[in-house]
């Protein structure tokens, strides 16, 4: 597919390799599966921090409403979800047997109308993409073709996540408000809550997180990533060089808005629940920050920054809750004041010149000439 | 005045082109006429709306009133990319490329092929593209470095690149903003020589203060003050013009 | 929605729900003034900024325990000391928030977003730390409390009508601070062209700290007229933040008038339909008009066409 470059240089395979182990072998055989299932929660947002790396990293386009679009295809795969586990026999206590518990609760008697095709897993999966693509696709079109970006883009999608987080918790009748949708049971008759489903779950996820990261790569790789890095420099220019920079921002968007989607929809399937506290404000900024930690520029940096910024959280808060938000913010600060290239960079300035001199010297040991590494260095 | 005589095709036609900022007329009823194949320099005092000028003629400014009419196409009603798409190309005052990435990217994203969505993410790139990029580089005097990232490249091989990045466009159009100020007595030279080699074949419009320039390239000179036109001709015609020594040599 | 009321009834309704709106409005303007001054002068994002109002409301609240505690004979004129320490507060933390992490990132306005939003994490962590998480109410002076009747169905409380005058005279003070005092021209000289304004002799450096610390500073005050119509917790300010960014965005960044003309029209929007819906429901639906004609109009209420 790609003519001029491999797919991963060096550096990025070993990053990919590493990242495989770690995901698919060394995770599942180390840790219980209680432990495995919180890592199949940070993994959901590393879907939102690779569709960020793209949008605000190569783009430079930041988008503090990420939530609105982990939400709403976390939305969509409850609502299938919450549908079949209020089937007539389960819910024949309710005084409207077979719609959901929260609906019953606030004195509605049938099923709303924008419910009924949640009935169909395929409409279900096509509206997980598609409902996040479109509203990113609507946001995006109004916004760039009027060349609004940079600060007052990132206001107005953290406006965005309000008004959903307000309009999802006031309507509770609707969407279950506050609570969310919980207890969720079944996908198609399989149970999705004991042991095995959940191990199942998470390879399913890491599966198609590889799949997103590959997405992203050749999308990094092709003219348009170079695109959108000459677009962050440079707006005019990229116009002035006959591209229409609106619709490829709206790509970058949109991109991110369903990968963040992808994300929401794991998250409902593998914690069981789709709350409104996933999609407000503070959970948008904190999956920038995820991204910042991770390196806004590196693929493989944003999974490890959403694994790892959430491993702290969750350790830090059950042991020093007081603690975890001086972090947290701390965390900010400097990674936006000392090492704004988040962990990749780190890496790429302190490790990876140790690792290339390791081999240098191992490979000038074997017989073999310095040169063939020179060659073999990343020509980007 | 003959009978079936038909108006000459120019190539750019501005025609009563105004603009006003908050009231005040950069750009004020102003006409004038480019042809095929001309060099035409646009001169005048700091404030005159010479670049504003190139500004609206790009899509970067829209005019209050007034037509720009390129190939018989109206450029006031289109955007800033599909003006381009028609073959008018602009470079910049201060150079404008893209520092994050090398030489060779630079070029080739200017390549016109592949400018939408799609076509960029199918975009490959082939030999005609790579020899395409090689022949423009070896122009703009930068062939051996290619591979250089653009943020290592001294203002003037900046300037070049850009120049560079509109050739490749290979627009019918091309407009100048000062493509030799800031630089050095030789990079002057060597920039000279690549305009006059790329003016062939394509009209220019260009906006220089460095008159032994203007006289070297010019075809024909407008002179703008207060955004009109002061006087136009030939470098001659206009260097005696004493409405123009006048707003040189001060008032 | 309307049928339910006579003409009469509906004449009160706007009138009382319109002076609801004014309260609202005044701690709009105030919050709004200061992140006008930070983001329309200096175009830094500052998202800490319900947080130094919150510390403002703090700060007076702590006053007002002073002095019922030590001078219960002068409880009465706390709140003008408190106004004034609110201000002090909230400007010296500004200040020396712009000293220690703004003017390192004044070429990065997304990053500033980033860096404020920590700070205002850890602010808010202090708050918890130091005050508690419960929220604090402050005791108003007897004054302060009981209502004016115009008519028989219109009442206005009197703080209410205090809070107002007071955003008028601090606009005021603003406005003339800005557009008339010799700091208020090196303001807008810095903001026009840094680099010029530090050749003429200006302190660039010195500007960027005072503005800084004058909207920390004007939030502050904010904060003190916030304690009138809310009780204070650690995430109080959190709340106020995106509905105060769009109403300066609304009003069209550089413009005062458009922020005050913005912040009236948002805080009436919003009240008036309270009265008729649920409160949240009020609130999405003046957010998603703001955000539409934002959509629509980009630069604002108020904004000059001006060469890019």
């Amino acid at each position: 597919m790609i003519i001029n470059s491999r797919f991963f240089n060096r550096s990025e395979l070993m990053g990919f390799i590493a990242l495989a182990a770690v995901l698919f072998v060394i995770l599942p055989l180390t840790l219980d599966v209680f432990r495995l299932n919180l890592v199949a929660k940070y993994l959901t947002y590393a879907f939102v921090a690779l569709g960020l790396v793209l949008c605000w990293g190569y783009g430079g386009i930041l988008s503090l409403g990420q939530g609105v679009f982990f939400g709403l295809g976390g939305y969509c795969m409850a609502m299938f979800l919450k549908l079949e586990a209020s089937s007539v026999e389960n819910t024949k206590i309710q005084s409207t047997p077979g719609i959901p518990d929260f609906m019953d609760w606030n004195q509605i008697t049938a099923l709303p109308l924008f419910w009924q095709p949640f009935h169909s897993l395929t409409f279900t999966i096509l509206a997980i993409i598609l409902v996040p693509g479109l509203f990113a696709l609507i946001i995006g079109t109004a916004m760039f073709k009027r060349r609004v970006g940079g600060t007052y883009f990132a206001i107005i999608t953290q406006a965005v996540a309000a008004i959903l987080t307000i309009l999802i918790v006031g309507q509770q009748g609707y969407t279950g408000g506050i609570n969310g949708m919980t207890d969720l049971r079944t996908l198609k008759g399989w149970d999705i809550r004991p042991d095995h489903a959940k191990i199942i779950l998470y390879f399913v996820e890491v599966v198609l997180l590889f799949a997103c990261i590959g997405i992203a790569q050749f999308i990094r790789l092709t003219k348009l990533g170079r695109i959108l890095v000459a677009m962050r420099e440079q707006e005019d220019r990229v116009r002035f060089s006959g591209y229409s920079v609106a619709n490829f921002k709206i790509f970058a968007f949109c991109m991110a808005a369903i990968f963040a989607a992808i994300g929401g929809a794991m998250f409902a399937l593998n914690v069981g629940f789709m709350s409104p506290s996933f999609v407000g404000i503070v959970p948008s900024i904190e999956m920038v920050i995820y991204t910042a930690v991770g390196g806004r520029m590196s693929i493989f940096g944003a999974v490890w920054g959403a694994i790892l910024v959430n491993f702290a959280k969750t350790s830090l808060s059950e042991s020093f809750p007081q603690l975890w938000l001086f972090g947290l913010g701390a965390l900010f600060i400097a990674v936006v004041l000392a090492f704004p290239n988040g962990l990749s960079g780190l890496w790429a300035d302190y490790v990876q010149p140790r690792i290339d001199r390791l081999f240098a010297s191992r490979k000038t040991k074997a017989g073999w000439t310095d040169n063939s590494v020179a060659d073999g260095a990343p020509a980007e | 005045m003959l009978i079936g005589h038909q108006p000459k095709d120019f190539l750019l036609a501005v025609s009563g082109l105004t603009v006003s900022f908050d009231g005040f007329k950069a750009v004020n009823d102003l006409s004038f006429y480019v042809e095929e194949n001309e060099i035409r320099v646009i001169i005048g005092p700091n404030g005159a709306g010479k670049t504003t000028v190139l500004d609206l003629i790009c899509g970067k400014t829209k005019a209050t009133s007034g037509s720009i009419q390129f190939r018989g196409k109206e450029l006031t009603k289109m955007k800033e990319n599909e003006i381009v798409q028609t073959g008018v190309g602009r470079k910049f005052q201060t150079p404008s490329v893209f520092e994050d990435l090398t030489v060779f990217e630079n070029l080739e994203i200017s390549f016109p092929r592949g400018r939408t969505v799609f076509g960029s993410l199918t975009f490959q790139r082939d030999q005609s593209v790579k020899d395409r990029v090689e022949e423009v580089a070896e122009m703009i005097f930068l062939k051996d470095k290619l591979n250089t990232y653009a943020d290592e490249l001294s203002h003037g091989q900046k300037q070049w690149l850009e120049i560079g990045m509109l050739l490749i466009q290979d627009p019918d159009l091309l407009m100048l903003d000062e493509p030799v100020a800031g630089m050095s007595v030789s990079e002057r030279a060597k920039t000279a020589e690549l305009l006059n080699r790329i003016i062939k074949n394509r009209s220019v419009l260009v906006i220089e203060h460095d008159m032994k320039f203007v006289e070297d390239i010019a075809h024909k000179v407008t002179v703008l003050h207060q955004g009109q036109i002061l006087s136009e001709g030939t470098m001659e015609k206009v260097k005696n013009d004493p409405k123009v020594i006048e707003v040189y040599l001060g008032h | 929605m309307f049928g339910d009321y006579s003409i009469g009834d509906l004449g009160s309704i706007f009138v009382m729900q319109g002076f609801a709106g004014l309260i609202l409005f005044s701690v709009y303007v105030l919050m709004a003034l200061g992140l006008a001054i930070i983001f329309g002068q200096m175009g830094v994002i500052n998202m800490a900024h319900g947080e130094f109002m919150i510390l403002g409301a703090y700060v007076t609240w702590m006053t007002s325990n002073l002095f019922q505690a030590y001078l219960p004979s002068l409880f009465s004129g706390y709140f003008f000391l408190a106004m004034i320490l609110a201000f002090l507060a909230s400007g010296a933390l500004g200040m020396l928030v712009e000293w220690g992490l703004i003017r390192h990132l004044y070429k990065r306005p997304l990053d500033t977003l980033l860096a404020t939003w920590g700070l205002s994490l850890m602010l808010q962590q202090a708050y918890r730390s130091v005050f508690g998480a419960r929220e604090v109410g402050v005791e108003l002076p007897q004054w302060m409390l009981g209502s004016l009747r115009v008519t028989d169905s219109i009442e206005v409380p009197i703080n209410g009508v205090f809070v107002m005058c007071l955003t008028v005279l601090i606009t005021i003070a603003v406005a003339y601070v800005l557009y008339m005092s010799r700091w208020g021209r090196q303001v807008r000289a810095v903001v026009q062209n840094r680099i010029m304004a530090g050749a003429v002799g200006i302190n660039t450096e010195k500007v960027d700290r005072y503005t800084f610390g004058l909207g920390c500073g004007i939030a502050g005050v904010a904060g003190s007229a916030f304690t009138m119509i809310g009780s204070t917790g650690p995430t109080s300010g959190q709340l106020y933040i995106v509905d105060t960014f769009l109403v300066v965005v609304f009003g069209g960044a550089a413009s005062l008038l458009g922020t005050i003309a913005s912040a009236f029209s948002i805080s009436q929007t919003q009240s008036t339909l309270e009265f008729f819906m649920s409160g949240s429901m009020a609130k999405v639906l003046t957010l998603l008009a703001v955000v539409g004609i934002l959509m629509l109009r980009p630069q604002g209420l108020f904004a000059l066409k001006v060469r890019k």
